[in-house]
This record gives C-alpha cells, structure tokens and sequence, in this order.
C-alpha cells in the first residue's frame, strides 16, 4: 500500500515539474514574440525616418540615393534577407552622417531637428530592442536543450528560436559620445 | 506611462541605489508619468507620497556583510497586492539577484519587467548554489539594464545573455550650479566616503600624504564622510594631522560646494565599484578629478580624457600625480573642461530619455504587468487534488 503511495506522489511530482516547466517555456515563447514585435517595429521606423530624410531634399543627391536606396531594401526585404538589408541600411546611415556638420545641416532645414531627434532615437533604440530579443532567445534556448523539455516534447510544435544578427552601429555623431548638441529623447 | 518600481534596499537607509531609484522617479513625475516605488521601510519613517513601504526589513547575514533584506510570506504578499492595485504599464526591478523584494517581485509578475543590475559581485558559491531558483524568476525580465560596461560584463559571466548600458544619472546641473566656499578654497583636495570602509581607499591617501605634504606644504585635505577620525589619522606624523579637517556627513548641498570648491578632488578606491557616480558628481561640479585605475572608474572617465587616472593602491603613484596636478593649474583647467564636457551624458535628461526607451520597448504593444497567477503555489496544489 504504502508503495502505491510513494509511486503516486512521484507522478504528481513529476506532473507538476513538467507542467510548471511547460508553464515556463510557453511564457519564454511569449517573451520573444513580443521582443520580436518591438525589434520588428524599432527597424521599421528606423527604415522609414531614414527614407524621409532622403526625400526630404535636405542632403545632396548621391547622399540621398545612397540612403533612399538602402532604406527601401530594408523594408521590402525577405525575411532571409532581412539581417543583410538592415546591416547595409546602418553602414549607410554611417556614411552618409560620417561627414562633420551633416548632422546640423539637416537640423537647419525646416523640420528638420525633428527628423535628427526621431532617427536619433530610432539608432540608439534599434540595439536596444535587438539585444532584448537575442537576451529572449538564449533564454529560451537554454531551457529548451534541457534533457526533460527534449524527451516530453515540451515545446511542441515552437520553431527553434533564431537570434536577429546585424550591424546596428550607429553614426557617431547622433550618440552620446559624437554629439552633446543633440541629446537623445 | 504607469511605471512600478522596486528598490531592494531599506529607504531609511542612504545609499546609492536608494538615491538613484529616488532621482529616476522624481524625473519621471516630472516627465508627467505614474510612478509608484515600493521599498522596504520602517513604518515610522516619512515616506514620500510615491513611496509604498513593503514592510521592515530584516538584518541578515548575507555575501559577507549583514544586508537589511525582505522575504517571507507577508512581503510576498505585499508584492502581489503592490502589483495587483498599481496595474503597471512596465515594473522596473532594481537588483533582481539579491535576496529582497527584486526577486519577490520577479516571482510575483508577469508582463513587461525591466530590471537594473547595479553590483558587480565576483559570482560567490550562492549564487552558484541559487542559480536553478534565480533562473526561472530571471528569465521573465525583458529588458535588462547594466549601470556600466563592466556591471555588464559580469552580468554575462555570471548569468549569460545580454544587457543595455544605461549609467546613473546625476543632476549635472545642481552640481554645476552650486557656490564654492571660501575656507574650502586654496590647495585643497577633497575626498568623499565612508573612513572607516577600507575600499574607499582613504588609508591609500593617508599613505600618499606625506609626499604630498613634503612637496606641497601648504595642501589641505577635506574629508567628507562617517566614521573614527582619530583613527584615519594614526598613521599620519602628528604635525600633520592638522593638514586634515574631517566634516562629518554633509548635505548634498554641502557636498556640491565641497566639490565645487576644491583643486583637486581624489577618488583612491581600491574596488567593489561597479559605476563612481561621485566622479560624475565631483565633473558635473567642475572639479579635477584623479582617481585609481579600477576598470568602473576608468569607464567614467572615458580613459583617462576626463580625469587622471593613477595605478591602483599604488600611494606613490598617487602622490606623484597630485602633486603634479596640485603644481600645474593649466592642466587641471584643461581637465574640468573635458569633465563637464563628457559629464552631460550622465545628466538625467540623458539618462532618463534612454531609460524611457526600454520602457517604451518592451511595453509596446504588451499588456500591462500582473500578477503571475501560474507560479501560485496554493493554484498549484489546488489544482493536484482535482
């Protein structure tokens, strides 16, 4: 009798570490949903001030293709495709502010300051979201290489969470370190 | 925004944490935001209209000091009711590995939390033996903050993943703005922290002094700050006790015309800093800094551009450097200029915008924070039995 018992409280043990540990992965699965819905927004209003800023007619021609070019890429591209695009559309940024006094010519131009303080924004906030996510991932990823989540299938069906990997350096002049004219937020 | 924050730390009792959380939800109110802090706190202690107290908090033992800490079922409960009455847009969890309230509060929520890594601890044989209890609570922060690059890079050691650098924000301009005091003028050096805490390095200075002394006679050292004077002093030549005038624990005013009135200011630290917000402090005042080379200090003063840096421990070192400074006024111009210079980027206007920004990213789109119903325990049993 008081084997049965025993063997009972083992399943209910077990039952309960392997719904808590279910519990777990499922709240770590919503935590990158969500930290991919905030990357997914950062780049795309990153993408978008860029391409205004290229329309906009305040920097010169080649300034202006270079990033109209890049910034439409990154939004229209692949998900495949998409680390490489946002990359390309950071080494733009870079060039087209690495020339001195870019930064406050833009800011001359009507509306201009706005457009600065949005994008501003916009570059310090896309590695901030990014670090969140892959911080999401490797979390997520470490439960799920545990033996018990493999062998019950805890998971279910979840893809295997990837990391989101680019260059998100941004121009030295619109961080803290290039720029006290112009502070974030 | 609706903005819950959680200050692991007796707010009866000063300390940089306390003040930092106190600053950051004083900026917030005035940004026009909800802010609620809950802090442990005797009940007789005036708390400020934001402040919710989670109760006393118990002296314990703990990482090899007694730490006044809050657990038990009365704090968790506390917590729940905190969590459940604010309906926060995002929790920010101060010090989420340390045994109070920040890990009370990441059992109890679910939703958007940010939390704020502030020590840097060697990693210690607890939190080793802790890490499968930490893990569960630590993976449901969204966004973590390091208040340097090198808290960050223990952070990664210690508990893998990532973390943003945001630094502690100073009032540059408090700081920038206060009058200088006569009697704390002319071949002065100051320094601010506890005596009779060893690694603020005041037995370092107290080393170096003589040398100082011999090449400067007429250099004067204020000490600002609690502890034995008698006993700072022992080891210094009785004629040159007097040199050093001790002022007890000053008002922040106090300290700011401290600041703003001395030559040079010395931070000799001998470790366990993971930020040195009194060197943002003493550049936001427009003093020349010099301090040890410890990996925190050197961050804040962007490698030795805005402040000297000398060898750590090092009292020679350290009284080569002063004197050079202390006989060389264009220098110590040419390094408060940098100072206040760099010193903007810690100013809250900075800090806060970014801090804000981690709000706003991880609670975009998210629903607000609340009590996280799956890890009761009582749900738990409640559900075996059926």
């Amino acid at each position: 009798m008081t084997t049965i018992i025993w063997v009972a409280v083992a399943i209910v043990a077990i039952g309960l570490y392997l719904s808590w540990t279910a519990g777990r992965l499922d709240r770590l699965h919503a935590r990158i949903d969500a930290a991919r819905a905030a990357l997914d927004a950062q780049l795309l209003r990153r993408a978008s001030v860029a391409q205004e800023l290229a329309t906009a007619g305040v920097l010169d021609p080649a300034a202006s293709i270079v990033l109209y070019e890049s910034a439409h890429a990154a939004r229209q591209a692949e998900p495949e495709q998409r680390e490489v695009a946002e990359s390309e559309l950071s080494q733009a940024l870079r060039v087209v502010f690495a020339e001195p006094g870019a930064v406050a010519e833009v800011a001359q131009a009507p509306g201009g300051s706005a457009a600065i303080t949005e994008l501003t924004q916009s570059v310090r906030r896309v590695p901030m979201a990014r670090r969140f996510h892959n911080d999401a991932v490797r979390a997520a990823r470490a439960v799920r290489r545990h033996r018990v989540v493999r062998w019950f299938r805890l998971a279910g069906h979840a893809p295997f969470p990837l990391a989101f990997e680019m260059d998100d350096e941004p121009p030295v002049p619109l961080t803290a370190d290039g720029a006290g004219s112009h502070p974030a937020g | 925004m609706r903005i819950g924050i959680v200050c692991p730390y007796s707010w009866d009792v000063p300390g940089g944490v306390q003040f930092h959380i106190r600053d950051l939800a004083e900026h917030l109110i005035g940004l026009g935001h909800e802010v609620s802090v809950l802090a442990p706190a005797d009940d007789e202690t005036p708390l400020p209209p934001y402040v919710v107290s989670a109760g006393r908090a118990v002296p314990v033992p703990y990482n090899g000091s007694v730490a006044r800490l809050n657990f038990g079922f009365l704090s968790a409960a506390r917590v729940r009711r905190w969590l459940h009455d604010g309906a926060f847009d995002v929790v920010h969890i101060h010090e989420p590995s340390s045994p109070s309230l920040g890990l009370l509060a990441c059992w109890a929520a679910q939703g958007p939390i940010v939390a704020t890594f502030h020590t840097s601890n060697p990693r210690s044989r607890a939190m080793i033996a802790a890490y499968p209890i930490l893990q569960p609570a630590l993976e449901k922060i969204r966004a973590r903050i390091a208040v340097s690059e090198y808290a960050r890079r223990t952070l990664v050691e210690h508990l893998g993943g990532d973390a943003v650098v945001i630094p502690n924000g100073v009032d540059v301009d408090f700081f920038a703005r206060a009058e200088p005091k006569k009697e704390w003028q002319g071949g002065t050096i100051g320094f601010i922290g506890r005596i009779d805490e060893p690694r603020k390095g005041l037995p370092v200075l107290m080393r170096a002094l003589p040398k100082i002394l011999a090449e400067r006679p007429g250099t004067r050292l204020l000490v600002a700050g609690r502890g034995d004077e008698e006993e700072a002093v022992e080891s210094l030549p009785p004629a040159m006790r007097e040199r050093v005038e001790f002022l007890g624990m000053v008002s922040d005013e106090d300290k700011a015309r401290l600041l703003r009135s001395v030559d040079l200011y010395v931070a000799p630290n001998t470790g366990g800093e993971s930020f040195g917000i009194i060197l943002v402090e003493a550049m936001s005042a427009g003093a020349a800094v010099l301090a040890s080379d410890l990996d925190a200090f050197a961050q804040v003063l962007d490698q030795g551009a805005a402040g000297e840096l000398f060898a750590n421990e090092d009292a020679d070192a350290l009284a080569a450097a002063a004197v050079r400074l202390l006989a060389d006024p264009d220098r110590r111009t040419e390094l408060r200029t940098r100072g206040s210079a760099h010193v903007r980027r810690f100013d809250w206007s900075v800090v806060g915008g970014d801090i804000l920004a981690v709000y706003e990213t991880v609670a975009d789109g998210a629903a607000h924070v609340a009590a996280d119903e799956r890890t009761g325990l009582r749900a738990r049993f409640g559900l075996a039995r059926d």
